[in-house]
């Protein structure tokens, strides 16, 4: 909402000298938020000049210009900016007559665009100031020639100040009305409440005007009724329906400049006389008002409910079809109007309306903020509406419609009108004694608490035990007591509120899953990884090729209104963000990553249906099974953990060749990973269709006894085919692990062994077996053969060639025994690794090497 | 008869061998030269030990004069033989040092640090601000049934509000599931969990469908708290929001309540933080908002509104972020470049 100062102060003292910061720190202290200010941007003299005259001359760019002579100060006199008082100027327009009086900028003034003025030499003659067009002067839009004051009805002195003249001096501070207030889209609400941040006395435009109404008759015939046969939610569509008719009305009477000035920096163009005049006491009082071309009305009119299938062609010309719930304004053709949204294209005030039927009415908020919604239509009355109109103000602002086109535009209004009125009062709420300084903690005073009430306009009356609060008819948002302890913790001040920290009782800490997501993502930067955050928007293609291991879709969710057409589905893995992520940071020159990414994904599982038909209402606790259907209403959406290295791990440097990222590192992250979170893991031999096929390790973790595993996770390089696609290295190693699953899986707590203090006895052991067993395997089978004396293996070598048949390979391990009561001989150890080469013999068909 | 080979004890003939073994111990440069001399002069072939050999066969009344000779002049030798070797040895080893010697600023890096994003680090720093205060971390789904993240939240489906929130919805809309706009419908879910008093954060993403732009970003996040107890007001949530400001921006830090208006708060207010270190001068920087919690939103979660009270409170972590640590492009925060995170290395 934008408020010139010039109309503010008509309603509320605004001491002269105020600065616009100070209007708005005002207003801030009694939350209307700062969004900004508006100025005419011109400075400098410009004054009204007459124009003595001109002589065309034609020039060779085909444009002819007026060389005119303009009297810009009584003769003798100094202008305004100390020179001449006859000037000559060149005008390309050529819309002016002699004597004309206009609109002339002198040397030394600044139009808005920081567009300086200043003699120029131009078409052959010293130009010595400059003859304003409306739109130079940041009027309108109007260009097609210079600003003739006679086209606004004026007729002033020959060098009077002509910002002063077009209200041009004005300025307008612009403030966030939050949606509780609808009252304050209005300069009488800003007023009101300018002279609660101030103490200044408010005048109440509303009470000052005449209120002729005689209700129920109607106006000049027309007649009205209200016919909602459906309202939403037990709220009929319009409770007051004000009529006037204003008759003879000049429909090419210039709107004046002072409401064109403040029209404009309220940020609303001016038109025509009687859309301005509707629009202006919009912007005054708050209340829509919606003018009718009475000569095009046919009958009465009808408020209702749309018909099924309806059409209505609206002031912007568009054809809509309606809906049931629009609600309607019909005369005897059906609708001319979407209520409180937008009029009617057949009843439109064109240039030829001399009669006027202005409509003042109070829609039901529900109804507006649907139809506003359904049809897009956000419009200056369907805000209003939306937030809540003063339903008493209706009458007083037709009365200031009429009272303005009669000033004007010559209208006359025959003093009827019709009036339909059936709004509630807002309901009283008890407000216990002591309820607001408990609430707010600040110990007020009674006469605090009563003042501040009566201050905002409500109406006390004294209860047992407390005080029975009336809300003024344009505050419906006073609904419950705690909404009178803001106003009153407002009006007497927030800055009174004490400082008291809480005594929270003994807290737990953090849960175990905060503590060791932490630890992750603490570990993996710690060794070396940044840890990235990306979107989780993601295509279906990219869901395709990484949101499942195998050829089926994993399925996704999908949003309604997505940003990027292309990334409507939510990720079902990380890879395709951290993937983004690395070909940007490629882009830019940086080519070693190593990226990870710790986040939730979003995974329905395949075939379950999500969501719920209806949502239960609030400031009411759901049956227990209600909340279960909330809960089971959406997916699963666990915490995964990625990462991606590509480029070098190690620079080239002195005595250092470069060491290049690829699987190993993936996995000894994981590892890493898996050691710090105490989680037993295992790795086999896997496939993913996005990874390299020999190059990606599908991540165990052994659960129960060991005998079962569960899958955690992948780790590979990428398919070289798609990291070419992406613009990617040839490699580009990968990690994804379900974290949550990971952390459920970790240790509950270490429960520690004595350490053994014998000696140990390590021994060596190589085995031949086919290369296509996977050493893993070998090792898992040497450890269960080789039983409870074995404390660690680990493989050393993997040989092939010489002296090991084609298709053979040869594994080395080295294995550390120890028992924990006695020192073991060498024939012990012997016989465990023997052992252990026997299992890996029965398993694999593994032979000792000689 | 004697051998002639056989070496006779003299002064003589052990003045030689000394003169000798000397003469080849002060010749000695390396530790093979040492060992050269060593076993020469004081081996079991040296002339010194081919003397002492002869000691045996001496007439007894010679025997103890010759063998203190012979003595003497071993012990001679064996001196001169240990002060050669730790010579030698000094020597050694200071030229496989100085062989040793690398150029230390030239020394390989094989591991660099990696960074943690900053807007983690700083989530985890205000939640062990909380968690010092007695209060604990609570956390909710991104993905949310529209009931918790409006309905339950005083937001009616009609208000204003509630479309000004720019909401992700899910396809299909009736199924009535959305990405949270805040991160309050967590406050829902633990007022309905915890048992009473709740004095809890809620650290997490959030989203609404603005582009992203240097102070837009449609995934942000956003660390609210909310405490419901017998007897709080709106004098708590102010000193629990000066705790916090102080914790973050330092002990000049001061808190300014504006009035305000959000359906899930009564009364409500705009949070400023004064930075008296902001660029351009110190001033009042919007941090968040906060209020008491509205009545409604206590019913929903079926507690009585006439037996507790509570306040709650937000603040966006990128906006913190940003004035915190100096930043200008919301843009940094969400692209990923590792030079971003890097700045902050494992701390903000």
């Amino acid at each position: 909402m934008r408020i010139p100062v010039s109309w503010l102060a008509e309603f509320v003292d605004v001491p002269a000298g105020t600065t616009i910061d100070e209007v708005h720190a005002a207003l801030v202290s009694v939350g209307l938020e700062e969004e900004g200010s508006h100025h005419f941007d011109i400075d400098g003299p410009v004054v009204v000049g007459e124009v003595l005259e001109f002589g065309e001359e034609p020039q060779t760019n085909g444009k002819t210009i007026r060389w005119c002579s303009v009297r810009v100060a009584a003769p003798g006199l100094a202008a305004a900016d100390g020179g001449a008082d006859v000037r000559g100027i060149v005008c390309g327009a050529g819309n002016f007559f002699v004597g004309d009086k206009v609109v002339v900028t002198l040397p030394g003034a600044v139009l808005p665009g920081n567009f300086a003025i200043a003699a120029r030499k131009t078409y052959g003659h010293v130009s010595d100031g400059m003859i304003a067009s409306a739109r130079e002067l940041g009027l309108g839009d109007e260009h097609d020639g210079i600003l003739r004051l006679v086209t606004l009805g004026l007729d002033p002195a020959v060098g009077a100040d002509a910002l002063a003249l077009l209200g041009l001096t004005d300025a307008a501070v612009e403030v966030n009305v939050t949606p509780d207030r609808g009252y304050a889209f209005s300069i009488r609400g800003i007023a009101r409440e300018y002279a609660h941040a101030t103490g200044a006395a408010f005048r109440d435009p509303a009470l000052a005007l005449p209120l002729g109404l005689d209700a129920g008759e109607p106006a000049d015939g027309v007649t009205v009724s209200i016919d909602d046969r459906a309202p939403i939610r037990g709220r009929v569509g319009a409770t007051v329906f004000v009529t006037r008719v204003v008759r003879q009305v000049d429909p090419t009477v210039p709107t004046p400049a002072w409401m064109v000035s403040r029209l404009k920096l309220a940020g609303i163009r001016s038109i025509s006389i009687v859309v301005d005049v509707t629009n202006y006491v919009m912007l005054e009082l708050g209340q829509p008002l919606h003018g009718y071309d009475l000569d095009a009305l046919q009958g009465g009119i009808v408020v209702r409910r749309a018909q099924p299938g309806e059409t209505l062609k609206t002031l912007d010309a568009q054809m809509r079809t309606l809906d049931t719930e629009d609600l309607v304004i019909a005369d005897d053709s059906g609708a001319i109007g979407l209520a409180g949204v937008m009029g009617g294209f057949s009843t439109e005030i064109s240039g030829e309306t001399t009669a006027v039927l202005i409509e003042a009415a109070n829609f039901d908020p529900v109804t507006i903020a649907r139809t506003a919604r359904r049809h897009k239509l956000p419009s200056e009355a369907s805000k209003r509406f939306e937030r809540g109109v003063d339903p008493q103000v209706a009458v007083a602002a037709a009365a200031r419609a009429v009272q303005l086109l009669e000033e004007l535009a010559g209208g006359r209004a025959d003093g009827s009108g019709s009036g339909h009125h059936e709004h509630d009062a807002l309901a009283p709420i008890f407000l216990p004694d002591r309820y607001i300084s408990e609430l707010v903690g600040v110990d007020y005073t009674d006469e605090e608490v009563t003042s501040s009430l009566i201050e905002i306009g409500a109406w006390l009356e004294h209860a047992s035990n407390g005080l029975l609060v009336s809300p003024p008819s344009w505050r419906p948002d006073l609904t419950h007591k705690s909404t009178l302890a803001e106003e009153v913790a407002r009006i007497v001040g927030y800055s009174r509120i004490p400082s008291v920290i809480p005594t929270a009782p003994p807290g737990r800490g953090f849960t175990r899953e905060q503590q060791l997501r932490r630890l992750a993502a603490e570990t993996l930067a710690a060794s070396g990884s940044t840890e990235v955050l990306a979107y989780p928007f993601v295509s279906a293609a990219s869901n395709a090729t990484f949101g499942s291991p195998d050829d089926t879709v994993a399925p996704a969710v999908e949003l309604a209104n997505p940003l990027d057409a292309e990334a409507p589905l939510l990720r079902t893995t990380l890879l395709p963000g951290l993937i983004d992520v690395a070909r940007r940071n490629l882009s830019r020159g940086l080519t070693d990553l190593s990226l990870y990414e710790i986040g939730a994904v979003f995974q329905p599982v395949p075939d379950a249906s999500y969501g719920v038909g209806e949502v239960p209402p609030g400031a009411t606790l759901p049956t227990a099974e209600t909340l279960a259907d909330l809960d089971a209403s959406i997916p699963p959406q666990p915490w995964h953990v990625a990462m991606l290295l590509l480029g070098n791990a190690v620079d080239k440097q002195p005595g250092q060749a470069a060491v290049p990222f690829g699987v190993a590192d993936a996995l000894d992250a994981v590892r890493l990973l898996a050691s710090a979170l105490d989680v037993p893991l295992t790795v086999r031999q896997g496939s993913h269709t996005a990874l390299h096929p020999g190059r990606t390790a599908e991540v165990l973790v052994p659960v129960g006894t060991g005998v079962d595993v569960v899958s955690v996770g992948y780790v590979g390089e990428l398919l070289p085919a798609l990291a070419a696609e992406l613009d990617l290295p040839r490699v580009v190693a990968v990690a994804e692990l379900d974290l949550s699953a990971l952390i459920e899986l970790a240790a509950r707590s270490v429960q520690a062994t004595p350490l053994a203090g014998y000696p140990a006895a390590t021994q060596d052991v190589s085995l031949v077996v086919p290369a296509s067993v996977a050493a893993g395997d070998v090792l898992d089978a040497i450890a269960a053969g080789a039983g409870v004396l074995l404390e660690s293996i680990h493989l050393v070598d993997d040989y092939r060639g010489a002296g090991i048949d084609v298709g053979q390979k040869s594994l080395t391990f080295a294995l550390r025994f120890r028992a924990t009561d006695r020192t073991l001989t060498a024939a012990e150890a012997s016989e465990a690794r023997i052992a252990g080469a026997a299992e890996a013999g029965r398993r694999f068909g593994a032979v000792p090497r000689d | 008869m004697s051998d002639p080979t056989t070496p006779v004890i003299s002064e003589e003939s052990v003045a030689a061998a000394v003169t000798a073994a000397l003469a080849a111990i002060e010749a000695v440069s390396d530790t093979a030269s040492f060992r050269a001399a060593r076993s020469e002069h004081a081996g079991e072939a040296s002339p010194l030990a081919r003397l002492n050999g002869q000691l045996r066969s001496l007439p007894n009344d010679r025997k103890a004069s010759a063998g203190k000779l012979v003595g003497q002049a071993r012990a001679r030798v064996n001196q001169a033989l240990a002060a050669k070797e730790a010579d030698v040895t000094a020597f050694e080893n200071e030229a496989q040092l100085a062989a040793e010697a690398v150029d230390v600023t030239a020394l390989p890096v094989k591991k660099r640090l990696g960074a943690r994003h900053p807007l983690s680090l700083l989530q985890e720093k205000i939640g062990d601000i909380f968690i010092g205060m007695g209060w604990e971390v609570a956390e909710g789904p991104e993905l949310e049934n529209e009931w918790f993240n409006f309905d339950a939240l005083n937001f009616d489906p009609d208000h204003p509000a509630r479309a000004m929130q720019d909401t992700f919805f899910v396809e299909p809309v009736s199924s009535h599931l959305l990405l949270r706009t805040h991160t309050s419908p967590v406050q829902v879910r633990s007022l309905l969990s915890r048992e009473l008093p709740v004095y809890v954060i809620a650290p997490g993403r959030t989203y609404r469908t603005d582009e992203l732009d240097a102070t837009h970003t449609p995934v942000f996040s956003q660390v609210e708290g909310i405490a419901v107890d017998k007897g709080l007001t709106m004098a708590h949530l102010r000193g629990t929001l000066e705790f916090f400001a102080r914790q973050m921006f330092g002990d000049e830090a001061k808190i300014r309540l504006r009035p305000n208006y959000f359906p899930f708060t009564e009364p409500s207010a705009e949070m400023d933080v004064w930075q008296p270190n902001a660029k351009g001068g110190a001033r009042w920087v919007e941090w968040g908002g906060c209020g008491m919690v509205n009545p409604n939103v206590l019913l929903s979660a079926g507690i009585d509104p006439d037996v507790y009270s509570g306040f709650a409170f937000g603040v966006g972590i990128e906006r913190t972020l940003q004035f915190r640590n100096n930043l200008n492009d919301m843009r940094d925060m969400v692209e990923g470049d590792v030079r971003f995170s890097k700045q902050f290395g494992m701390v903000v």
